[in-house]
């Protein structure tokens, strides 16, 4: 076993940053002496965000959205389209969303997709909620942007059964060819939905 | 160690940030895992979907080891059964059950069936039927497979039309009179060589009847966990086509 180079202090730092996705023992042991070279204008601000991020984030009870106040900032923003809510699987999706600017709108956090295979079943995922938002008269559409996953479409496909109730338009993200994409090298799945998925030009 | 051998993908799961632990049916060496380095790459995601049909080779130290799969994709009907709410139901109850055997064990058998199964999840007309046959096929593989060539009370082979609950063997219909209310109904096209080639819906209805009456009381309540949501999930998008 390597002998520790620092006190425990340090030792403890390198251990959680070699926790974060991205980051090894190695990379986690340049970052915190990179943290610890800049104490002064890097490693105090962050254990200070640090602190102030543990103390006020929370998932907003309206979408599921994590945020540091409930509601939560989209929820809040009142020049947001009301008429739609997209559903996504998980916060990373809805901030890729937002990143694109692609949609106005409002969102609404599953946290996880339905799989048999890990046992997470409907009771698992955040659909109450859903489904009374989906019920507001004020909303007209419901997309479902969800993973073209088995696992992500088999919740698309129950999703839409859910919201069968509630009497809104329900759409989802179109499957096909990504920007950048060569035929040649696109997989035989994805050419089929694109074809059966094509639109008038 | 060293194999080459096709498998339909069962699952994969993220292992770590850019690799894959997969889970196939393969034709000579069962259920097997394996990890797929590279397997979250915008290449691989497509082929490494459960139901595709794929070349797999295996290479490990040691045969206990997990070791490393190098896949091809041979058929890839993942993103076909997707389209359908049925079929991707079907794909997940599919999936799901078929991971209740044994790890390393071959069964050649269901996989001939699953393939059969999955190439024509997509025909309504016939899916149904299919996967009842197979959820029949897995009852038998698991050891609680059902005797529906003969009466367990007469032993005749002819108007067979209930099931016993407590032996998985049929009755005809003289002797299961008196304990109608007690008995499972066997429809027709499960009888024999196949009874009638286009069951109806109240017979496919009892078929899964049948074969959930026995996968919850023999498979998976003894492991402690429910039938899986999905099982009813494509039993009603099923019928609802």
């Amino acid at each position: 076993m390597p002998r520790a180079v620092a006190g425990p202090e340090i030792e403890r730092l390198i251990q959680l940053l070699a926790r974060l996705p991205g980051l090894g023992p190695r990379s986690a042991r340049r970052a915190a002496l990179h943290l610890i070279r800049k104490k002064d204008a890097l490693l105090g601000p962050l254990a200070d965000a640090f602190a102030k991020a543990n103390e006020s984030v929370r998932i907003c009870s309206t979408c599921g959205n994590v945020d540091t106040s409930d509601p939560c900032t989209i929820c809040s923003d009142q020049t947001r389209d009301a008429s739609l809510l997209v559903v996504v699987e998980d916060v990373a999706d809805l901030w890729a969303l937002e990143r694109a600017g692609a949609v106005n709108a409002r969102y609404h956090v599953l946290g996880g997709t339905l799989s048999p295979l890990d046992g997470r079943g409907p009771e698992d995922l955040n659909l109450e909620g859903l489904v009374e938002r989906a019920s507001n008269p004020a909303v007209h559409e419901v997309i479902l942007a969800l993973n073209a996953t088995v696992d992500g479409q088999t919740t698309a496909h129950y999703v839409t059964d859910v919201l069968a109730s509630a009497g809104v338009k329900v759409t989802r993200l179109a499957h096909g060819v990504p920007v950048g994409g060569e035929l040649d090298y696109l997989d035989e799945g994805t050419l089929s939905a694109a074809i059966r998925q094509r639109t008038p030009f | 160690m060293h194999w080459t051998d096709e498998g339909v993908i069962l699952s994969a799961r993220p292992h770590g940030e850019s690799s894959v632990i997969v889970e196939l049916l393969t034709r000579d060496h069962g259920r097997h895992l394996g990890l797929v380095r590279g397997g979250r790459s915008r290449t691989q995601r497509p082929v490494l979907q459960p139901g595709n049909l794929v070349r797999a080779e295996w290479r490990a130290r040691l045969d206990e080891h997990l070791g490393n799969f190098a896949l091809e994709g041979l058929t890839l009907r993942a993103a076909r059964l997707m389209e359908a709410r049925a079929s991707v139901f079907g794909l997940s109850w599919l999936s799901s059950l078929t991971r209740l055997l044994p790890e390393r064990d071959p069964h050649p058998a269901v996989f001939e069936t699953l393939g059969l199964v999955l190439d024509h999840l997509e025909d309504n007309e016939i899916a149904p039927a299919l996967l009842i046959r197979f959820e029949l096929a897995m009852l038998s593989e698991l050891g609680f497979g059902l005797d529906l060539s003969s009466c367990a009370a007469t032993g005749t082979s002819a108007d067979l039309v209930w099931v016993s609950p407590k032996s998985g063997r049929a009755v005809s219909a003289m002797a299961g009179a008196p304990y109608a209310d007690r008995l499972l109904k066997l429809p027709d096209f499960l009888v024999g060589s196949g009874g009638n080639a286009a069951p109806d819906d109240k017979d496919i209805d009892a078929g899964f009847q049948l074969t959930g009456f026995f996968l919850s009381r023999d498979v998976y309540e003894p492991r402690g966990i429910p039938v899986p949501d999905v099982r009813a999930a494509y039993i009603a998008a099923a019928a609802m086509v």
